[in-house]
């Protein structure tokens, strides 16, 4: 593998470090090199600390390191919060003739390049861009051909004119002939450029953009961290494709606005993180008895309560898949890259409509805000296929009546899914409710039909099981001893682990889990290893008790769920014949 | 479909298990009869109901329905209509529902403006927990929960919406059927949201809200020469509590409804069978 470069810009909140990183980062991936992006930042506006960091490479990078090349330091902290990636030979660029860093102190072993930023961004036409001066200061070290930045202050400021451009690409300059003539100095970094052409965004926009792709029309949300880029994202785009996004007053309204719309025959979603997940939890049982296909995007971030919400967890998987009063059947997916974050969420839209239920589609933050390369073909759209399952028209619906002539959308069928009609369509008036129901959505109390549908909704997710593909992702060594389990995003940082962990001599078998509910059976493997890790970012191993779940000794059950109690003598009856099937068996 | 849909179309073949002489009664007929006389049908109706004695009614009514979550039904008729402009949006929902648990959204969908009509079934108590006090009830009106009356006076739900820039806000009684569905019909047919405050007596646990009572107290604003497009005067019907109103309080001739504030007229539910038309044009945006 070719050898990685690691830079970073930190300041406080409200220094820009956000804009100039991504700047940056556009930079390299526009000059063919692939990009892997991290942001270290706080629940605050200004001040704080806030950094932005990127790793890049001609080969794929899938994930940060403790290593840091160059280190664009606009306070004393940025230094401080670093000096444990920072190394022999680190290059730290600073404005000496800024107040807080005339007293600053660079370790000895790094390289103190002290760059007068702001009087030399004042000099190309305002004290604004002396980040940008910084940038360019940061080609000269890492040798990397200045047009390319040239290229990317071109995105990022022609909207705003030419002459800002102009005065930008001067900034940039300023600062590269700064170090150039000012420090003698042989730098060991030279980034090549390629002919490759990159796409570059992070996990948020990629869900976004899956969501257009998929068809969605209607998306309602309430801002929270990290999950806002989703509506940020869809907000100016999908109105392009004859959608609408719509500020709910919170997640409760946010939920059942989507719920609404994907009633109405839209595509629906919402996106929240935890928080946010707890109050949807509210109507997630009426989502799922009214078999309403909808997506509910939940990218996690540290907990609970508010927890460090700025902060990496995957703490969420026990909610999403038991959140919510009473039984109720859902899909929980988890993209474990990027660019699965756009695959997942079209395949998303076309399970929640195929088997008519709630599914949850699970990133991260870390996901979230990691921008990374792919080239354009990864998202090739005329890929996407759409799958609105059993939609029944004007002609169709007559299959589909009681004998009294009524519509049934929760008709009793052998795959579990009933057909669906939407508002408009002829002789398909019909109620949904959160009550339990008949083949037609009236309201019931009759055992025998509480039964049915309980029954009906989880043959959906035995159909699905059987109709889908559930399989995880597999790499390493396929015959070690050691099988090494993850979900989400730990793929790519466990990769890499894998590429160490061979230097080392040690081979593993990774299974990579995309799908949490229904998720592919992994008792066969886990018994053929001599050892299996579960990997994943929560305390508890949320995760790993479902593997332990699966690989455990089933026990024989007797259930009752008509709403009426356990009576004695048919308990024993219930007992008896359950033992009996077992000496037969 | 065809012009000749009766109200009684809108009727589902289930019986209503309101108390007999429940004010909830005169209200959904009302609410079917003006559906049926604007042109509406059950297939191109939808009727959003929360949870109570009230939410009762999507059940008894024949329509696209939701029975949804207790006070979120706002929310629910919203994503409906913005999904599907071509369909007439109806919300009902008691006092608890629209006042207490759903008070945020009220205020909310309020101020949106969406094309929609909001019926309130008002009976100032909590029916099917068997009688405590609701956001609307009088504070010495003695409950279950409240003994001594719950002492805070009660929510006054016209003048939060006034507050909120309602455009359409009106008060009826189910008893007085012809009023009542005039006035709901006017909702319909008000290009914004319209939101109606019915008193609905509760036979059964509320023994000062009686039929005698607003039969004997209702003004109606139709005969008192109340000019529901003056904002001034509006404010003060809503403002006086002395007297008890029906009619329609106030109505903003110029109301602009959000689907027509934000360019959402697309009927939603119509898709491609992949990607749409120019979605590469997304990811070109990432170079």
């Amino acid at each position: 593998m070719a050898a990685d470069f690691n830079w970073a810009v930190g300041g406080e909140a409200g220094d820009g470090i956000d804009s100039t990183g991504k700047i940056f980062a556009q930079a390299l991936s526009r000059a063919g090199r692939h990009v892997f992006t991290s942001k270290d930042f706080a629940s605050r506006i200004r001040g704080g600390y806030t950094a932005y960091k990127v790793r890049t490479s001609v080969d794929k990078v899938q994930s940060v390191v403790d290593r840091l090349d160059v280190l664009i330091a606009l306070t004393p902290r940025t230094i401080e919060e670093n000096l444990d990636e920072l190394h022999e030979g680190s290059v730290i660029i600073y404005d000496g003739e800024r107040t807080t860093m005339q007293d600053v102190e660079i370790p000895e072993e790094m390289i103190g390049l002290d760059v007068p930023l702001k009087s030399l961004a004042e000099e190309a036409g305002g004290a604004i861009m002396r980040n940008v001066v910084a940038l360019g200061a940061a080609c000269e070290v890492a040798e990397f051909p200045i047009e390319n930045l040239d290229s990317a202050l071109e995105k990022r400021f022609k909207d705003k004119g030419q002459k800002l451009v102009d005065n930008n690409k001067e900034a940039a300059r300023a600062g590269q002939s700064y170090v150039a003539d000012e420090y003698d100095h042989e730098f060991d970094y030279s980034l090549e450029t390629t002919d490759e052409d990159y796409v570059l965004l992070n996990g948020d926009e990629a869900i976004g953009m899956g969501a257009i792709a998929a068809g969605c029309r209607f998306y309602a949300g309430y801002p929270i961290t990290p999950a806002t880029d989703v509506m940020t994202y869809l907000t100016g785009r999908i109105e392009r494709y004859g959608g609408h996004v719509v500020q709910a007053e919170d997640e409760l309204s946010a939920i059942n606005m989507a719920l609404g719309a994907a009633r109405g025959g839209a595509r629906a979603m919402t996106a929240t993180s935890g928080p946010g997940i707890d109050l949807m939890t509210e109507t997630f049982g009426l989502i799922a008895t009214s078999e309403t296909p909808l997506v509910i995007c939940n990218v996690m971030r540290s907990g609970p309560s508010t927890g460090m919400p700025t902060k990496q967890e995957q703490g969420d998987l026990n909610q999403m898949l038991y959140g919510g009063h009473g039984e109720v059947p859902r899909f929980v997916l988890a993209p474990t890259t990027i660019s699965e974050c756009f695959w997942k969420t079209v395949e998303a839209f076309n399970l929640a409509e195929k088997y008519q239920l709630p599914v949850y589609l699970t990133a991260d933050l870390s996901m979230a805000v990691t921008e990374q390369t792919f080239s354009p073909e990864t998202f090739d759209m005329d890929e996407v296929e759409i799958d609105r399952g059993k939609v029944v028209d004007e002609t169709a619906i007559d299959d589909h009546m009681s004998e009294s002539g009524g519509f049934q959308p929760h008709e009793i069928t052998d795959d579990g899914v009933s057909p669906r009609a939407f508002p408009g369509t002829a002789d398909g008036a019909h109620m949904s409710t959160g009550l339990e129901h008949d083949e037609q959505g009236r309201r019931t109390e009759d055992t025998e039909m509480r039964v049915e549908q309980v029954d009906k909704r989880n043959r959906k997710v035995e159909t699905a099981r059987e109709r889908e593909d559930w399989s995880p992702r597999e790499f390493g060594d396929e015959d070690a001893d050691t099988l090494v389990i993850t979900w989400g995003s730990n793929e790519g940082a466990l990769a890499e682990a894998v590429e160490f962990l061979d230097e080392d001599g040690l081979d593993v078998r990774v299974l990579s889990v995309p799908y949490i509910f229904p998720r592919p059976d992994l008792a066969e493997d886990v018994a053929a290893a001599e050892t299996t890790v579960v990997v994943e970012c929560n305390e508890q191993g949320q995760f790993a008790d479902l593997v332990e779940h699966d690989v455990l000794e089933r026990v024989d059950r007797v259930n009752k769920y008509n709403g009426v109690r356990f009576k004695a003598d048919e308990l024993a009856a219930e007992i008896k014949s359950t033992l009996e099937a077992g000496v037969e068996a | 479909m065809s012009s000749d849909i009766r109200f009684t179309d809108f009727k589902s073949d289930k019986q209503p298990t309101w108390c007999p002489g429940c004010g909830d009664f005169g209200t959904m007929n009302g609410m079917m009869k003006a559906l049926a006389e604007t042109g509406n049908d059950p297939d191109n109706t939808f009727v959003v109901a929360g949870i109570g004695c009230s939410g009762k009614i999507g059940t008894y009514m024949h329509s696209y329905a939701l029975h949804g979550v207790h006070g979120r039904a706002l929310p629910v008729g919203t994503g409906v209509k913005m999904a599907r402009p071509d369909i007439e949006v109806m919300v009902a929902g008691g006092d608890g529902d629209g006042y207490s648990i759903g008070a945020g959204h009220f205020v909310h969908a309020v101020r949106r403006n969406v094309d929609m009509t909001y019926v309130v079934m008002d009976n100032r108590i909590y029916g099917l927990t068997k009688g405590q006090a609701s956001p609307t009830s009088r504070e010495d009106f003695e409950t279950s929960t409240s003994p001594d009356g719950p002492k805070q006076p009660p929510v006054n739900p016209h003048a939060l919406a006034l507050a909120s820039g309602a455009t359409f806000i009106a008060q009826s009684f189910s008893s007085d059927a012809l009023r009542h569905q005039e006035i709901i019909q006017e909702a319909i047919e008000h290009d914004g949201f319209g939101f109606v405050n019915v008193y609905s007596p509760c036979v059964t646990f509320n023994d000062v809200d009686t039929y005698d009572y607003f039969r004997d107290s209702l003004v109606d604003l139709k005969e008192a020469d109340h000019d529901p497009t003056d904002r001034e005067a509006a404010k003060d019907v809503i403002l006086d509590n002395e007297k008890e109103h029906q009619g329609v309080i106030y109505k903003d001739e110029s109301s602009v409804p959000y689907h027509e504030q934000h360019g959402v007229d697309e009927d939603m539910s119509v898709l491609p069978d992949g990607a749409p038309e120019g979605a590469t044009d997304l990811v070109r945006e990432f170079y």
